[in-house]
């Protein structure tokens, strides 16, 4: 390295130091929220956050001096946000079918503040996208970065702060939700100073990204960083500008953001619509790049396509928002970019989609022989489902008919259950023996239970959504001889009831398959023999224990 | 080409994607903001009264825009159904908007005056009282829960500070305002009705609590939804053409 052993411990004293200062500091803020806050919201978010920060001085007070060697991965952190990916993962997906089975059974909500459909909703779709999402792209950005760099990552206690800083985040803004405390934003729902935490997070994550790769022993930065530099980077930039707002008291909880009306709308979704671009394309991308072609033992298929593909995506993503706000008051000149982009939007998409499946070529036959290579697939399947289906709801005709209606939710959740989720239970099955060095996952047989169990699930879901979604928008919008509008609102909503019972029955088995999985991990992380080791491949093990067998 | 530059320079890559995702961005955002046509030109706007901004606050709060959107878009069955398709002007003051992008429940760009205020009470408190068929949570609680009139003066305050025109005298007169809109046919309900045109009290019956309290908020908020703009005066050609 160059340093002695000697500046070695003084730098390594230094920031523990500064580690410390920080958690302190971070303690003070939150302490000064909490006793001299003027809601009782920031009062409680106060308390979380020095809590937060005291936990963090006491780790890092138990653990200062310590030495590492670079040459071996930082994974601690990584182990973290994987489990963490687990916890979420199946909160978020439970209250998204409590808040299925609110529209079938309305009584539901019990008549009270926190745990109505309301208050929840936002809630599920945090848990699920920046929660269990968000701690999936920590985990596999962390992984893969070192380990295609060769390269320990940068930071000393600065990877524990970004995942001990993100889900303090996450718990501040989810009980946030439950208070009321929302800046009416979809997607963008906390307040001003979970943002601005968020901020210090965010930016440190980067310089942790960019500080590895600065320190690569490879020549090329692999192409599965690139997407994941890409959604670091844009999401930086949508979340600064979407949430400027100015607080009512910087003591309070609430702001009011600078935007009004037709331009927050066109910022919103131009936010909204990259949180989809970049947090749960982009990244998940660079979880196809790195784990597909690992598992497969594959090459990827093209890397011309792939260099055509990245830059296209992230040049196109970004001027699809407006397909949100078609016949809206949106000015016509934006309506008409927004579908024409969303529209060229459909061949990155499919070429990413392309790379991914033809990775398999000379290898279809790990289709049938490993289930967590039948996850990854099908994950990519269904993301080339929705990237079709995206932009052909964007086409401003067929959009007056699917926007406002369920369409539009099974959309959603055809990428966000069949893709996201899925290529994240490819990743997660992957990741757990690789990092706690265990020869195989514990059971083969329940990733093939969660596997079809799943599967099932979303099939049901989304095939419930389109129909309810068509036949509401179609009821919407027919006339009867007289030429009247035929049905009443109420009577449409009505006729909804079949399809969201049918959709939280497939919520249910969704749910039920990711507590398959998360017995499955349990029991592979306790170190319990795998029951099926014949069935499973050779790059099941971690990489210690493959070198060894052979 | 030659890709490697953005290969082997990470700061090379940084600013190649920083380039990438910033133009569509710009491109679509920053007109909004200085092509005349984007707002149009409108009589009858103004900002909400302090009851209306906090029951927009309750509105927000409780999430109605998961499952209510507040955009009529121009086809002809929702001008039908609803009313005149909506103009970016009458969310001008908006922050946030709440266009919304889903109709669990229907529109409420232009609910204003389509129902009593006491049908709102009832349907707030018990959905099912009022329309059997209602998928929508109960409220019971606003009924029960005191109006947030603390404050009131600094949220005003805070929002002409992001650009409401809020003026002095607004301001002065906030918590006198903010009663006042629960108190109909009062000596202040007249002065409220002067600095905010149209601005209607709310009367509802069976009150639970002394003062004013949330669901009188919201109820101000929903029966003032588009209800401003004068659209006798509106010429959708000329000036407003886009």
């Amino acid at each position: 390295m160059g340093k002695s052993a000697d500046t070695t411990e003084e730098w390594h004293a230094l920031t523990d130091a500064l580690a410390v200062g920080a958690a302190v500091l971070f303690a003070v803020v939150g302490l000064t929220w909490a006793f001299a806050g003027i809601d009782d919201g920031i009062r409680f978010h106060g308390a979380v956050l020095a809590a937060a920060a005291v936990i963090g001085a006491i780790y890092i007070l138990m653990n200062m001096g310590q030495t590492h060697d670079r040459s071996v991965y930082f994974d601690g952190p990584i182990k973290f946000a994987t489990i963490a990916s687990l916890f979420w993962g199946v909160a978020g997906f439970l209250i998204g079918d409590v808040l299925a089975w609110h529209l079938a059974v309305p009584a539901l909500n019990f008549d009270l503040p926190w745990i109505s459909f309301g208050r929840l909703r936002p809630l599920h779709t945090s848990a699920v996208i920046f929660a269990f999402g968000g701690n999936v792209l920590l985990a596999t950005s962390f992984f893969v970065v070192q380990r295609t760099c060769h390269a320990r990552l940068a930071g000393r206690w600065s990877p524990w702060f970004v995942v001990w800083g993100y889900n303090a985040f996450i718990v501040i803004a989810g009980t946030g939700y439950l208070l009321g405390i929302t800046q009416g934003k979809e997607y963008a729902e906390p307040e001003w100073y979970a943002d601005l935490f968020l901020t210090i997070v965010w930016v440190t994550y980067l310089l942790i990204f960019l500080g590895t790769l600065a320190r690569r022993k490879e020549p090329h930065i692999y192409v599965a960083n690139w997407f994941y530099l890409a959604f670091i980077l844009t999401v930086a930039m949508l979340h600064l500008v979407n949430n400027a707002a100015l607080p009512v008291s910087f003591l309070g909880s609430q702001s009011y953001i600078l935007y009004a009306g037709v331009q927050d709308a066109m910022t919103q979704w131009w936010y909204g619509h990259n949180a989809v671009g970049f947090f749960l394309t982009a990244g998940f991308l660079g979880i196809m790049y790195y784990f597909v072609p690992k598992r497969v033992e594959r090459p990827v298929y093209s890397y011309r396509l792939s260099i055509v593909h990245f830059w296209t995506l992230i040049f196109l993503y970004i001027w699809a928002g407006p397909h949100h706000l078609h016949y809206t008051a949106l000015p016509d000149w934006a309506q008409t970019l927004g579908m024409t982009f969303s529209i060229m939007l459909w061949m990155p998409s499919w070429g990413g989609m392309i790379n991914g499946l033809m990775t398999l070529s000379g290898a279809w036959d790990r289709l049938r022989t490993d289930a967590v290579v039948r996850l990854l697939v099908v994950s990519v399947a269904f993301y080339g489902m929705s990237t079709f289906e995206g932009p052909m709801m964007s086409i401003k005709a067929v959009n007056s008919l699917s926007h406002y209606t369920d369409w539009t939710i099974g959309h959603v959740h055809s990428g966000a259950l069949g893709w996201v989720a899925m290529v994240s239970f490819g990743a997660i099955y992957c990741l757990v023996p690789w990092l706690w060095k265990r020869p195989g996952l514990y059971s083969m047989r329940l990733v093939e239970w969660h596997f079809w169990v799943a599967t099932i699930g979303i099939l049901l879901y989304i095939t419930a959504m389109w129909v309810s979604g068509i036949t509401q928008g179609l009821m919407w919008r027919a006339y009867d001889r007289l030429g009247f509008l035929q049905y009443s609102f109420i009577e449409t909503v009505e006729a909804m009831k079949p399809y969201y019972v049918i959709r939280a029955i497939g919520g249910l088995l969704f749910l039920a398959g990711s507590l398959i999985m998360v017995w499955n991990i349990w029991r592979t992380i306790r170190g319990d023999a795998p029951v099926d080791i014949r069935d499973q491949p050779r790059i099941a093990a971690a990489p210690e224990l493959r070198a060894a067998a052979e | 080409m030659n890709h490697e530059p953005f290969e082997k320079n990470s700061l090379i890559l940084l600013i190649g994607i920083l380039i990438m995702v910033s133009i569509g961005g710009i491109v679509q955002i920053a007109p909004l903001y200085w092509i005349d046509s984007t707002i149009e030109k409108v009589k009858g706007m103004r900002p909400y009264t302090p009851l209306e901004q906090a029951g927009r606050d309750i509105y927000i709060r409780e999430g109605c825009y998961g499952c209510h959107s507040q955009m009529i878009r121009t086809l002809r069955d929702e001008v039908e159904r609803y009313g005149h398709y909506s103009l970016a002007a009458e969310s001008m003051y908006d922050h946030p908007f709440q266009w919304g992008s889903k109709r669990t429940g229907p529109d409420l760009a232009r609910v204003g005056g389509k129902y009593s205020d006491q049908w709102q009470a009832d349907h707030m408190i018990n959905p099912r009282s009022v329309v059997p068929e209602s998928i929508m949570p109960g409220y019971p609680w606003l009924a029960k829960t005191p109006a947030n009139i603390e404050g009131t003066e600094v949220r005003l305050k805070t929002l002409r500070a992001v650009g409401v025109p809020y003026t002095d005298e607004m301001v002065k007169t906030a918590r006198a305002d903010f009663a006042a809109q629960a108190a109909p046919e009062s000596r202040a309900a007249r002065d409220l009705a002067r600095r905010y045109p149209k601005a209607k009290t709310v009367k509802v019956d069976g009150k639970q609590i002394e003062g004013t309290t949330e669901l009188e908020a919201l109820i101000a908020y929903l029966q003032v939804l588009g209800t401003l703009v004068d659209f006798a005066t509106f010429d959708a050609s000329g000036p407003n053409l886009r």
